[in-house]
């Protein structure tokens, strides 16, 4: 399927034996992996399952001030990357910039597996998920962020979908018109998950614009560091040398990277200050908390050191172009990524509504900590991501680009 | 300019003891008008401010927006923690044991002077811009558009719960016999739509302590609590905007300052 027209005149035997061929060529490493990521997306998907059936306040650690809990921040993990990577990758492929160019086919595919972990990951996690898929469509309630992100993300995935589509049929004009749509539809459902958060009067840490605003450059971010580990990961799954042009692209990639870091430690320093001065009532207790308190090793370690600054030194030290620096602070900014996405989540909710109040039950902050099942179907999302992908790298033989000049 | 100059500098004083009596009194009298302006401003502003606080600025309360406007006042001071208005809404509502709509909240102050601690009834605060409703995807909770009570279809709810993050009054939580989120509705299903005048939860207080009743009806209990100066009168969370139906108030302090 390496053209358009050669795949147009595969017979469906042929096609049959050129997967089949592809899909045996992987080395034992690369079947245990697709089986251990096979097995924890069915440990999940059993443990989501149960929940459901049985009753899903027997298993997970959420309650009634604290509803929201890891696998709203896995959702939320998931789905920033996949607008990161369409909106990183769209710079090339829609907006016509050359250097992004060889990066386009992984970086689609990758973000349809990853929005597609993040409903995975959501279908447990609200608790009658059929009834959505008829209200949603015959009860409509355009006030809402909810509505909208759900709507939008249903139409970015279709977006998206058909994008890769004419991207493998080589049909370069719908693939830019699916690309820019998806990318549209992408920024709005994106920033609409952030407006569910930031929309919330009652909620101080976090009420306000920054949140929309926030969620797309973090987004970015995001796709930076995903680009480059999966493409890294990829030639080294498919065994290839990487070409020069692959290798210029992960190099501007990380300079976009480093931009990006630069802007989010720009936006985190000032979300903390605002926090702090003037000790504003409800947002001061929870940055407290997540500065100094139960939450500083999540943000000291995991957002600031993993998340933004060691990959950041990675990638200048890297100049773009040690693969293994590269990967290495990538696969250190992924997991710094998702804390951040789990300390925004939770701290939000650690300060009791009735917190000034000064009543005896709502004195303190409230903890959350991820259950069994919530931290099984968490990790299945993250199974389900790398299943599609080692799938996806011999599927579609590396996802190699044409050139178009 | 320069002949203004010269005629204040060659002017002399004509001392205190050679303005008539009634020029002084015209001064005294401007003196008054300019501080009465700044004091009646001050006293003006002070008043909007306390309007604000006790959330009954005309503008709000004139606008009742529904018949009947149902809406509560509680008064703090009378609350016992008794929980039988916990009891009877539980019992009434069929709400499960790890559940509540109601809930009696304790505050307490060791060093206070005189009482060391009060107790302060929550439940749904039936806003009239509420933000549960916005945030729900499907419209599986509403605002009522006869009564204004914030009103649950269940078969509707999808259980993202939002509304519980979005509700700034901790008022919600998810019912798994209803497989829906449940709330306060201010019994209507229960009571209210079967000719009953009061919730269940202010039938049962022994202390009168929950006054409900009709905010659009100016001769009911509870407007003429809401609408007086001689108790203040609050609503938690003002900040949150959501312009609450339900009121809280104190009996005139017994706290005899000397």
């Amino acid at each position: 399927m390496s053209n358009g027209a050669e795949s147009a005149e595969l017979t469906l035997n042929a096609l049959e034996s050129l997967v089949t061929a592809r899909l045996k060529s992987g080395s034992m490493a690369y079947y245990s992996l697709l089986l251990l990521c096979g097995v924890a997306v069915l440990a999940a998907a059993a443990a989501g399952i149960h929940a459901m059936v049985v009753g899903h306040e027997k298993f997970y650690n959420v309650y009634r001030e604290v509803p929201w809990g890891i696998l709203i921040c896995t959702y939320v993990f998931f789905v920033v990357t996949s607008t990161g990577l369409c909106l990183i990758s769209s710079i090339g492929h829609v907006f016509g910039n050359q250097d992004f160019m060889p990066i386009a086919k992984r970086s689609v595919f990758l973000s349809i597996a990853t929005i597609l972990s993040g409903f995975f990951v959501i279908a447990f996690e609200i608790k009658i998920p059929w009834r959505m898929a008829v209200y949603n469509v015959i009860s409509p309630n355009l006030t809402s962020n909810i509505w909208w992100m759900g709507t939008l993300y249903g139409i970015y995935l279709a977006f998206m979908f058909a994008e890769y589509v004419f991207l493998l049929l080589d049909k370069h004009k719908p693939a830019v018109f699916c690309g820019f749509s998806g990318s549209v539809a992408g920024i709005a459902a994106h920033s609409n998950l952030g407006a569910v958060f930031g929309l919330l009067m009652g909620r101080e840490f976090w009420h306000g614009p920054y949140m929309p605003i926030y969620f797309i450059a973090s987004a970015m971010m995001t796709g930076c560091s995903v680009i480059i580990l999966f493409h890294i990961l990829g030639y080294k799954v498919n065994n290839e040398e990487m070409s020069a042009s692959m290798k210029n692209a992960l190099r501007v990639t990380s300079k976009v990277g480093v931009l990006l870091i630069s802007v989010i430690l720009f936006f985190t320093a000032w979300k903390m200050l605002s926090g702090i001065a003037g000790q504003p009532a409800g947002k001061y207790e929870a940055v407290m908390a997540l500065l100094f308190g139960p939450y500083s090793l999540n943000f000291w370690v995991g957002e600031l050191g993993l998340g933004m600054l060691f990959p950041l030194a990675m990638f200048l030290g890297s100049k773009g172009t040690n693969l293994k620096m590269m990967l290495i602070g990538s696969l250190a900014m992924v997991v710094g990524i998702f804390v951040m996405r789990y300390d925004l989540v939770v701290v939000g909710q650690i300060v009791p509504v009735y917190h000034e109040l000064g009543v005896n039950e709502y004195k303190h902050l409230l903890s959350y900590s991820p259950s069994l099942y919530e931290t099984v179907i968490a990790l299945g999302g993250f199974g389900l991501t790398g299943f599609l992908f080692l799938l996806g790298e011999k599927l579609f033989d590396g996802h190699k680009v044409e050139e178009h000049h | 300019m320069k002949f203004f100059k010269h005629d204040l500098e060659h002017m002399n004083n004509e001392g205190m003891e050679n303005v008539p009596m009634e020029e002084r009194r015209r001064f005294l009298k401007m003196g008054l008008a300019i501080t009465g302006v700044f004091a009646g401003g001050t006293i003006f502003s002070t008043m909007s401010v306390m309007d604000k606080v006790f959330a009954s600025s005309d503008d709000f309360t004139a606008k009742y927006p529904y018949k009947p406007h149902y809406g509560m006042i509680i008064f703090q001071n009378r609350c016992v923690d008794c929980e039988r208005c916990v009891a009877a809404c539980g019992e009434t509502n069929h709400v499960p044991h790890e559940g509540y709509r109601t809930r009696v909240l304790m505050k307490e102050m060791p060093d206070a002077v005189g009482l060391k601690r009060e107790f302060i009834p929550v439940l749904c605060n039936h806003c009239n811009v509420p933000q549960c409703t916005r945030v729900c995807p499907t419209k599986a909770t509403y605002k009522d558009t006869t009564n204004g009570i914030v009103m649950m279809n269940i078969s509707k709810c999808i259980g993202c719960l939002t509304c519980q993050e979005a509700c700034p009054y901790n008022a919600r939580y998810f019912n798994e016999e209803k497989q829906a989120v449940d709330k306060c509705n201010f019994c209507w299903d229960t009571r209210l739509s079967k000719g009953e005048k009061l919730t269940a939860c202010a039938a049962a207080c022994p202390a009168t302590c929950r006054v409900f009743g009709d905010l659009s009806d100016k001769g009911s209990d509870l407007f003429k609590a809401v609408h007086q100066l001689e108790r203040p009168v609050w609503v938690l969370r003002p900040e949150a905007g959501t312009k609450p139906n339900v009121f809280y108030t104190k009996d005139t302090a017994a706290v005899a300052f000397k």
